[in-house]
């Protein structure tokens, strides 16, 4: 069995990303896994424009996101194992690969870094009645059959759920020819980006009918209709607002889940509401020597955090090759979020581990929010405060907090109240 | 006659609500926006409002390149410049940023790549 010293499985944007930001770091072997014939992930099919303006203080599209990865990584001499899925890994970091060329191949890595990135939800996973007629797609799947193959879906388009994908799959379907007669969402709000709700859906006149969703898909053999009604501040579908509208395409942009088997079977530990793993501040997974960045550890809305996350995996894998002895059972501070707040990360400080003078925690509000106060506490109460406005669930909310603060407590609470104090 | 445009500012998240009052051609009015960045977009959105079009030309291997337009073109030739680029074919190997179709609907904007692809 060959040993490798960093095995990153998947070569999107986090693994690229982490890749390229070791091999600056020192760390002389990298090999990026990829079950793909290119690498790229999911921006190669994202050919639409708003990547890259944190990182490379311009607006790029998704192709030429990847490709400044890829050249870099090619001209840094990593290498990346393409066509090749990973079918296992274990928690002392064996890696069991297949592909056609080698058949099996077996690993064992020094350090492993996690960017498997996530897939869509599907209807089975919102459970919409009906028959099961072709003509219904997950928004990034019909994006990859326009952009990479070049087939079109479809003619006449409802669009359920009013994530960043779908609104752009809304623009895209409508320049490409077809008609999008509306986005439906069950939320009182969008959960795309305001800019994409403006250049997608009102440069074309596309109704977005919030508080609204798919109660049943008509057709046998293709999609002839759904029916869409109202719901009620439950959630639940008011009946009588149900109204008939014929398409021969539905398209669900209903959420994304981290894609976590390879995870799982290493014994890592996931949080329920990210989906992702349980990681500290050098994005260390509970398991030693395994890292996570990406949508794989938890769901982005812009793929440059993706990018500084990946950075930051990179960093925590150089760190944990270096070191010489194995570490006792690190020194942790909980990191948990409160109300107003689904999630926290990092969920965990090591604190025999690396800190940097301020610490960057990412966190997702539950609802939209004008202006909010964001508290941090500990058993001796509020340690730190900060007021934030314009909080929307679509957008990551980050803020830095001060080595002490997480030196001087044992746990602490981040949690997100409306309003604000002063009334500032 | 007075026009009023309703513009959301998508500059930054807060997404102001703009009310621009024109009459012939010229601004007489901007409300609504928290910010100087607002006062331009709501311009721009209302003289001439300005996208970057992306979309896939053919390649000559039957695969499809992804492409943009080299700067913002006005909104309103979008669809003809979709209809001119399902014409084009595209020679391999292309480099990203390649210009593979020269002023595009008469907008005097170049469509570029945005990946290379090699054979």
């Amino acid at each position: 069995m060959r040993v490798r010293e960093l095995v990153i499985i998947g070569g999107g944007p986090a693994g690229l990303s982490a890749a390229v930001e070791a091999k600056k770091l020192g760390v002389e072997d990298v090999l990026i896994i990829d079950r793909e014939s290119e690498p790229g992930g999911i921006l190669k099919q994202c050919i639409h424009t708003g990547f890259g303006l944190h990182v490379f203080k311009e607006e790029l599209t998704g192709p030429e996101y990847a490709e400044r990865f890829i050249a870099e990584a090619q001209e840094r001499g990593i290498e990346i194992m393409l066509d090749t899925m990973v079918i296992e890994l274990t928690d002392d970091r064996r890696i069991l690969a297949v592909n056609s060329r080698d058949g099996l191949v077996e690993l064992k890595a020094r350090a492993v870094i996690l960017a498997m990135g996530c897939r869509e939800r599907t209807r089975g996973a919102i459970n919409i009645p009906g028959f099961r007629p072709s003509g219904i797609f997950t928004a990034g799947t019909a994006q990859y059959f326009i952009n990479i193959e070049g087939y079109m879906p479809g003619k006449e388009v409802v669009i359920l759920g009013s994530g960043d994908v779908g609104l752009i799959m809304a623009r895209h379907l409508t320049l490409e020819g077809a008609k999008v007669k509306c986005v439906a969402e069950i939320m009182p709000y969008s959960n795309g980006l305001t800019r994409n709700i403006v250049q997608c859906l009102q440069d074309f006149n596309i109704p977005l009918l919030l508080n609204h969703t798919v109660v049943n898909i008509h057709g046998k053999k293709r999609v002839e209709g759904v029916t869409i009604a109202e719901v009620d501040l439950n959630r639940k579908p008011r009946m009588e607002t149900a109204r008939y509208v014929s398409c021969d395409t539905l398209l669900l942009s209903v959420g994304l889940i981290p894609e976590n088997e390879l995870s799982r079977m290493a014994k890592v530990q996931i949080d329920e509401v990210t989906g992702g793993p349980v990681v500290d501040q050098s994005m260390q997974t509970t398991i030693e020597g395994i890292f996570a960045c990406g949508n794989v550890l938890h769901v982005h809305d812009v793929v440059d955090l993706v990018t500084i996350e990946a950075r930051v995996a990179a960093r925590g894998a150089a760190d944990f090759l270096k070191q010489k002895k194995k570490r006792i059972r690190p020194a942790t501070v909980p990191v948990i979020p409160g109300e107003g707040l689904r999630y926290v990360l990092p969920q965990r400080i090591d604190l025999d581990g690396a800190l940097e003078e301020t610490q960057n925690f990412f966190m997702r509000s539950v609802k939209p929010m004008d202006r909010g106060r964001l508290l941090i506490q500990s058993d001796r109460g509020v340690v730190m405060s900060k007021n934030l406005k314009f909080i929307r669930p679509s957008e990551m909310i980050s803020i830095k907090v001060k080595r002490e603060i997480l030196q001087q407590n044992n746990c602490l609470k981040i949690s997100l109240c409306e309003g604000s104090e002063n009334g500032d | 006659m007075i026009k009023e445009h309703k513009v959301t500012c998508i500059v930054c998240p807060a997404g102001c609500e703009i009310i621009a009052r024109v009459r012939k051609n010229s601004i007489i009015e901007i409300r609504g926006n928290r910010c100087k960045k607002g006062v331009d977009y709501a311009r721009n959105e209302v003289i001439e409002p300005r996208r970057v079009l992306t979309t896939t030309v053919r390649l000559e291997n039957g695969h499809f390149l992804p492409v943009k337009t080299a700067k913002p073109i006005p909104r309103e030739l979008i669809f003809k410049a979709i209809k001119e680029l399902k014409e084009v074919r595209v020679k391999v190997p292309v480099k990203m940023g390649e210009v593979v179709h020269q002023n595009v609907a008469g907008s005097n904007v170049d469509v570029v790549s945005t990946r290379s692809w090699r054979k």
